[in-house]
């Protein structure tokens, strides 16, 4: 393996750092929001250069394979876009004096490092690094929730300071029982917490430690990947940070989480004589799909629907993994990369549409179609997309899901199909008053940006429409590593 | 013979267990902190300890952050910040202390029975530590979950993260204890101390949480 390829892999995490490290001393909000865009672009640049060469040997600290990838080249194509959409929105918020350029600043280089924090935890090999990545990100996370420091925002920020704390420090501590696990197979040191060595000798580790190593794991991890009933934070961080913190945490924040217990799943599948970590998974992915369709009804606020609608979706998908098998593994990983584009897209919109019309109630939204085409059908087509209807990629994944759950476990099967219908049945209510109907509320000019939204659709649609060989190919192929 | 390097540490872990369930019935601020200060003290006695038995100098640096930053500088700075604000001396309980205690017990003995069974297999020092340390990591969640006021909630957190340094430093030879105990400290340096405390300040008159609790979700 030459130098010049391992190089690549530290790219997607220098790129965000060094941006991070510059934007935090420029002054000027249109400069630094378009150096945002422009790192944001680079990191993608990098994380698609890695696709297309082969992987490194994997090293103590950093590992490309074929599973990461997916998750790389999805986090940095939706950062990039976020970038795009956060440049139109920051100066809308700028304007109505919401934000003032020193937050921007902040913004800015919190954002970057939000983005580093997040590559280093999808190519870390070593469960120690991968920790302190996931923690760096929560940090960075917590503290754009809370910037515009008003009593909601602080509050969402402190609810989901003590919450990712608790979460994160229980993952902690099922990492260190991991250690324990693998310190008699394969001594001290950094070797016993290298990721690719774990796997290897997994099926000589005490299987009891394992079982509740995966315990803290999945519940400390999971409280991130916001699992009922550890998600008492994901609504109101969603709801009170900017759009675009929202974006990333729907989009990505949740999937690196969700990153991380699947590597301890894999962790757990090699040693035959540990308990099967599937159930677990199933019974927390049915809870959340459950919980978060029910809780859709009642909500007043158009991002914390959309932030009960994620829950919902990473239930979803964390009941794919749990299920296990080719069909299911490629039925999640295909609903992750949906669901993250679709849901980043919605809040793209919406972002543009609590800035049209001044609030986040929904009671004081109406008639959008009218008033904003273009933006009102985009969310339209967003929503469409998210509830699951044919043509668009979640369908497809949600129908591959349900079929192969039948074949299976058909009992399971109906409780999926009745979440989902439920959701749906929340999500068009919603949708028609918000849409449709008689213009309600206040109009205020906006200067929206398109592009990045109506990327994320078409590449939903596409993916509805027709796959392409060589990404269904890739997909089966992770999804056998899976398990 | 006894086995000096087992009992001494076994002791110093003890130790800290008995200092979290001190902090669960303190009922005033100063109080919380002075009893924080030595629960800091006694890990980092105890994280010494294991760099001394282990021969890991290394340890020594998480040693010393514990007893310089968590049992001086961080005790000191909330104390400050009480003084500052004039935050409420007392403490507000969302459960009586004799129900709290209780729970704790059973909580050190879930840990016991959990970790001294599925260990078996490790090292018996490391055996010990890993079960105290869960212990404190459950006293400190109960700790976060039973207050009401801002500060007692972090003095919670921080006890539950001593509880991971001490699970950390006793898994023999564990990479990257350093970077996680550093990596800690800046999660609770920069936002406890540094944004949190002080932000809350600049909107409310009081850091109880009860106050922040007037917005409940979407009710407005």
């Amino acid at each position: 393996m030459s130098n010049l390829v391992f190089v690549r892999v530290e790219w997607v995490i220098l790129i965000p750092l060094g941006a991070a490290a510059v934007l935090a001393l420029l002054p000027g909000y249109r400069l630094t929001a378009r150096l945002n865009v422009a790192a944001a672009f680079l990191t993608l640049l990098a994380a698609l250069s890695l696709l297309f060469t082969p992987h490194p040997t994997a090293g103590t600290y950093l590992l490309v394979d074929d599973l990461n990838v997916v998750f790389i080249a999805l986090n940095t194509f939706i950062g990039f876009t976020t970038s795009v959409f956060s440049a139109s929105y920051v100066g809308h918020e700028i304007e109505i004096g919401r934000l003032t350029p020193t937050y921007l600043r902040f913004y800015h280089a919190m954002y970057q490092l939000l983005m580093c924090a997040m590559n280093v935890a999808l190519v870390a090999n070593n469960i120690g690094l991968m920790w302190v990545a996931i923690e760096c990100a929560t940090l960075t996370t917590i503290l754009m929730v809370g910037i515009y420091r008003t009593h909601e925002a602080l509050e969402a920020a402190w609810k989901y300071f003590i919450l990712g704390s608790v979460g994160i420090a229980l993952a902690l501590f099922g990492t260190i029982l991991v250690y324990v696990a693998a310190q008699p197979v394969i001594g001290e040191g950094v070797q016993a917490m290298v990721w690719t060595r774990l796997v290897n000798e997994a099926a000589r580790f005490d299987p009891a430690l394992l079982n509740v190593a995966f315990i803290f794991l999945l519940l400390g991890y999971g409280t991130k990947v916001g699992l009922a009933p550890l998600h008492a934070w994901l609504p109101d961080a969603h709801a009170e940070g900017p759009t675009p913190i929202s974006a990333v945490l729907s989009g990505l924040l949740l999937n690196v989480a969700l990153y991380a217990v699947l590597r301890f799943k894999m962790l757990m599948a090699a040693n035959l004589a540990a308990a099967a970590p599937g159930p677990l998974m199933v019974t927390l992915g049915l809870a959340s799909l459950i919980f978060g369709a029910f809780m859709l009804y009642r909500r007043r606020d158009i991002k914390r629907l959309f932030a009960y609608s994620s829950i919902e979706h990473m239930g979803i998908i964390t009941f794919a993994f749990g299920m296990g098998g080719p069909l299911a593994n490629f039925a999640g990983l295909l609903h992750m990369t949906m669901h993250s584009l679709t849901k980043s897209g919605i809040f793209f919109a919406v972002g543009h549409v609590a800035q049209a019309k001044g609030t986040q109630r929904i009671a004081d939204i109406g008639g959008l179609t009218e008033t904003h085409p273009w933006l009102g059908w985009s969310l339209v087509a967003g929503v469409v997309a998210i509830a699951g209807l044919p043509p668009l990629g979640i369908f497809m994944s949600e129908f591959l899901m349900v079929s192969s759950t039948f074949a299976r476990a058909p009992l399971l099967a109906v409780l999926l199909v009745f979440g989902l219908l439920v959701a749906f049945g929340a999500l068009v209510l919603r949708l028609n008053g918000i849409a449709f109907g008689e213009p309600r509320g206040q109009n205020h000019p906006v200067k929206a940006s398109y592009v990045p939204q109506f990327a994320h659709l078409a590449l939903v649609l596409a993916a509805g429409l027709y796959l392409p060989p060589q990404l269904v190919a890739w997909f089966q192929h992770v999804s056998r590593l899976l398990g | 013979m006894p086995n000096l390097p087992f009992d001494t540490a076994h002791l110093l872990a003890g130790g800290l267990v008995l200092m979290s369930f001190t902090l669960l019935y303190q009922d005033r601020l100063y109080s919380l902190l002075n009893i924080y200060a030595l629960h800091a003290l006694v890990l980092a006695l105890s994280v010494a300890w294991q760099a001394n038995i282990q021969d890991a100098p290394h340890l020594y640096v998480t040693a010393g952050l514990a007893l310089g930053f968590k049992a001086i500088i961080i005790p000191l700075a909330l104390r400050r910040i009480i003084e500052r604000l004039g935050i409420h001396r007392e403490i507000e309980t969302v459960v009586g202390i004799g129900p709290t205690m209780l729970a704790g017990m059973a909580l050190v003995a879930l840990s016991m029975v959990v970790m001294l069974r599925v260990t078996s297999a490790a090292a018996p020092i490391a055996r010990e530590d890993l079960a105290f340390a869960l212990a404190v990591v459950l006293l400190g969640l109960l700790m976060m979950v039973t207050r009401r006021n801002a500060v007692s909630q972090v003095v919670g957190f921080m006890s539950l993260e001593n509880g991971l340094i001490l699970a950390a430093s006793g898994a023999k030879g564990m990479p990257l204890v350093v970077e996680i105990s550093v990596a800690f400290s800046v999660l609770i340096a920069f936002i406890v101390i540094g944004i949190f405390l002080f932000r809350i300040r600049e909107r409310f008159d009081t850091v109880d949480l009860a106050a922040l609790d007037q917005f409940r979700g979407e009710r407005r």
